[in-house]
């Protein structure tokens, strides 16, 4: 299936180059595909999205959506493109009717001959549409938007963190929309912050500070995670994340909700002794690639630590865990950049 | 074309929702109009005067009345001493102090001549110098109906023949009124506002809460966008300037001596100057209290040099430049010009050429620096 969304080497700096907001981003998303991008706030997902919708111009590369450059062909794109910024940005002294027919008007068609397309969204604010749309809730407010980015039938639909703010029985609702409108064939990309999202979509790219670290399928990034991850809880979590940590097997260790994730070195063929600052360990011959013997062995160091209520499971590992490992990763390669340069 | 016919609708849906801007676009006018032209007046009346009459001679008690009698001037004390009447005006209280020496009388009679002490607060230059001429005049006229200047008259050979009489007439505003000066002044700050401050405010509220990002990808173009925004301002400024019309008909009895037609196309230029303006300022602000700021600062110094208070021509040269560089200065000598003096096209030519040039500019200036994509 050909690329409806080509981005190649997109690089966009603020401050005359001192902010570097996207750098060399490139990725291809096909025709109804359902596309997320993950990031943290400030990843430069935003900046993506206002030069696909060609309301910023980038300082290289080439993105085109359906066939078009943003630069060249801009006004084919804006009658494709359906864009929901990340902020509300309808106008709010108008009625929730007013500001349909005027975005419909504007491009030069009317509510009834979209009418199927947005049906399902629409019939939900319907009751409400002589309500001015500053006085809707988060949820409504949203709906509303996505009825006025879909009115003009676009074959693109760009959604700027559209669930930030939203609360979860919304979101849960708004990801079910976006399923429908993905069966109709729209190819839809969207941001999110939250990893929980991620999984929602077909294929997402994971972006750290205006840096693409993977693209790939929800399921293939998980898989790609490269130790056994193991989930531990005790009742000082915090003494013990410490403990882990200042432990030389110990590859990452983070907090991770009410337990804290860990993956230690995975070095079969190596038997090491075990020394630890404050206590002397017993040698132990440490062969990690079972996973009885790592949790034996984190059961241990958390037991010589004088922890109590210990808690230690193997665990699937998920896409904030992939997302933490590949962000340590992209932040060592640009550390190292930046000692090679000086 | 089709999308300005929306932009338009659409922008006077919002005019008319937020009622707050209305009731202001309708009493703007009239409160202004009703209130400033009376309280505006630099005639000055009620002059505070202090006396230190060292002579109490007939003849200083007639200067006396016939100052008191004026009615430019409020005696308001009888001081003893120059120290005593001096505290007057230390406590701001009297504004001018008249000293009679000892001895006026005689001195005037014998030796035909006499000096007189005025003493002038000039804290506020413009009421001490013309009180201070006011004074002068009267004294002046008291000076030659003295009796003793009219002994000599019967001798016909020793009249003093340098006396002339100046007699004068006011033209195009004969009581000499100052809000026949003021009123069409008014009018000009009028739509200098609306111009100045609601396009600038309006624009820049799409850019605040993030609606020009929607309208920016959709099909609109710029100049349609710009244009949406500029004609409901128009028209409303020139709604504006037909109620303050009204009601200085109706107030003042001030109708325009000059073409009603010539006026309005000259308001309607002058308003697409100042949407020009503002337009601009949009341009290069991002929040509305930036806006506010930009503008007020430029209106201020327009409204100041525009010669609404002050003649321009008593300006420093310099100043009288920078005032040739608002549009407001030239719109408001156009407007006494139509409404006082009835001018009529080939009289204001020059000027609306100026105000057209600053439209031309200004405009050009704004969609130049008014980019769609940034």
């Amino acid at each position: 299936m050909p690329a409806t969304v080509s981005v190649q080497n997109l690089i966009k700096t603020y401050d005359k180059g001192k902010v570097l907001a996207v750098d060399k981003v490139s990725f291809d998303v096909k025709a109804g595909e359902l596309f997320g991008l993950i990031g943290a706030d400030g990843a430069g997902k935003s900046s993506i999205f206002r030069i696909l919708t060609t309301v910023l111009l980038a300082d290289s590369g080439t993105a085109t959506l359906a066939g078009y450059d943003v630069v060249k062909d801009y006004r084919e794109i804006r009658n494709r493109v359906g864009y929901m910024p990340g902020k509300f940005s309808l106008y709010q002294d108008l009625t929730i009717q007013e500001n349909l027919e005027f975005f419909a008007t504007v491009f030069g068609t009317t509510i009834e001959a979209n009418m199927d397309l947005i049906r399902d969204i629409y019939d939900q604010i319907k009751p409400f549409s002589n309500r001015r749309a500053g006085k809707l809730s988060g949820g409504m407010k949203q709906k509303l938007a996505l009825c006025c980015a879909l009115i003009h039938k676009p074959e693109v639909l760009l959604l700027d963190e559209p669930t930030t703010g939203v609360d979860v029985v919304s979101r849960k609702e708004f990801w079910e929309m976006l399923k429908k409108l993905k069966a109709q064939g729209i190819t839809i990309i969207v941001s999110t912050p939250y990893m929980d999202e991620a999984k929602r979509c077909e294929r997402i790219a994971l972006i750290q500070n205006g840096r693409i670290m993977s693209v790939d399928t929800p399921g293939n990034i998980i898989r790609a995670y490269p130790e056994k991850l193991y989930a531990a809880k005790s009742d000082n979590i915090y003494r013990l994340l410490k403990d882990f940590r200042s432990h030389p097997e110990t590859d990452r260790s983070f907090a991770f909700g009410e337990y804290i994730h860990i993956s230690l070195k995975n070095d079969p063929t190596v038997n090491r002794q075990l020394p630890t600052a404050n206590c002397q360990l017993p040698t132990v011959n440490l062969q990690p690639s079972t996973v009885n013997r790592q949790l034996e062995f984190l059961n241990r160091i958390a037991a010589e630590n004088n922890h109590t209520g210990i808690q230690i499971k193997e665990i699937e590992p998920g896409i904030e865990d992939s997302f933490i490992l590949l962000m340590s990763r992209n932040d060592a390669t640009t550390n190292l950049q930046k000692t090679t340069e000086k | 074309m089709r999308n300005l016919g929306f932009l338009l609708q659409k922008e006077f849906r919002q005019i008319f929702r937020d009622k707050t801007i209305l009731a202001m676009i309708l009493a703007l006018p009239i409160i202004q109009l009703m209130i400033l032209p009376w309280a505006m007046n630099l005639n000055i009346k009620n002059i505070n005067l202090s006396i230190v009459d060292n002579d109490h001679s007939s003849y200083s008690q007639q200067l006396i009345t016939k100052i008191g009698s004026s009615g430019y001037f409020r005696i308001i004390s009888a001081d003893r001493s120059y120290k005593e009447a001096l505290e007057h005006i230390e406590n701001g209280s009297s504004d001018l102090i008249m000293e009679l020496p000892s001895g006026f009388e005689r001195n005037l009679v014998r030796e035909g001549k006499q000096t007189i002490g005025i003493s002038v607060d000039a804290i506020n230059g413009s009421k001490a110098s013309i009180g201070g001429a006011y004074l002068a005049s009267v004294i002046s006229d008291f000076n030659a109906n003295l009796a003793i200047n009219e002994i000599k008259v019967p001798d016909y050979n020793t009249k003093p023949t340098g006396f002339m009489e100046i007699t004068f007439s006011n033209w195009y505003n004969p009581l000499a009124e100052y809000k026949y000066f003021f009123v069409p002044g008014v009018l000009v700050l009028l739509l200098t506002m609306i111009g100045g401050f609601m396009t600038a405010l309006n624009i820049v509220r799409e850019k605040e809460v993030g609606t020009i990002e929607q309208i920016n990808v959709t099909p609109i173009k710029k100049w349609e966008f710009i244009l949406g925004k500029l004609i409901p301002f128009w028209i409303i400024g020139m709604i504006v300037f037909t109620i303050g019309l009204l009601v200085i008909w109706a107030v003042y009895g001030i109708t325009s001596l000059g073409s009603l037609p010539l006026l309005y196309v000259v308001a309607g230029t002058y308003m697409i100057a100042l949407l020009g303006f503002g337009l601009l300022v949009s341009t290069f602000c991002e929040s509305q209290v930036q806006a506010m700021f930009v503008a007020f600062f430029f209106i201020l110094i327009f409204i100041l040099m525009s010669g609404l208070f002050t003649a321009v021509q008593s300006m420093p040269a310099w100043a009288r430049i920078i005032s040739g560089f608002t549009p407001v200065s030239h719109f408001i000598k156009i407007m006494r010009m139509i409404m006082l003096k009835g001018s009529g096209f080939s009289d204001i030519l020059t000027e609306l050429g100026y105000i057209l040039t600053f439209a031309l500019v200004l405009n050009a200036l704004a969609i130049w620096n008014y980019r769609k994509t940034s």
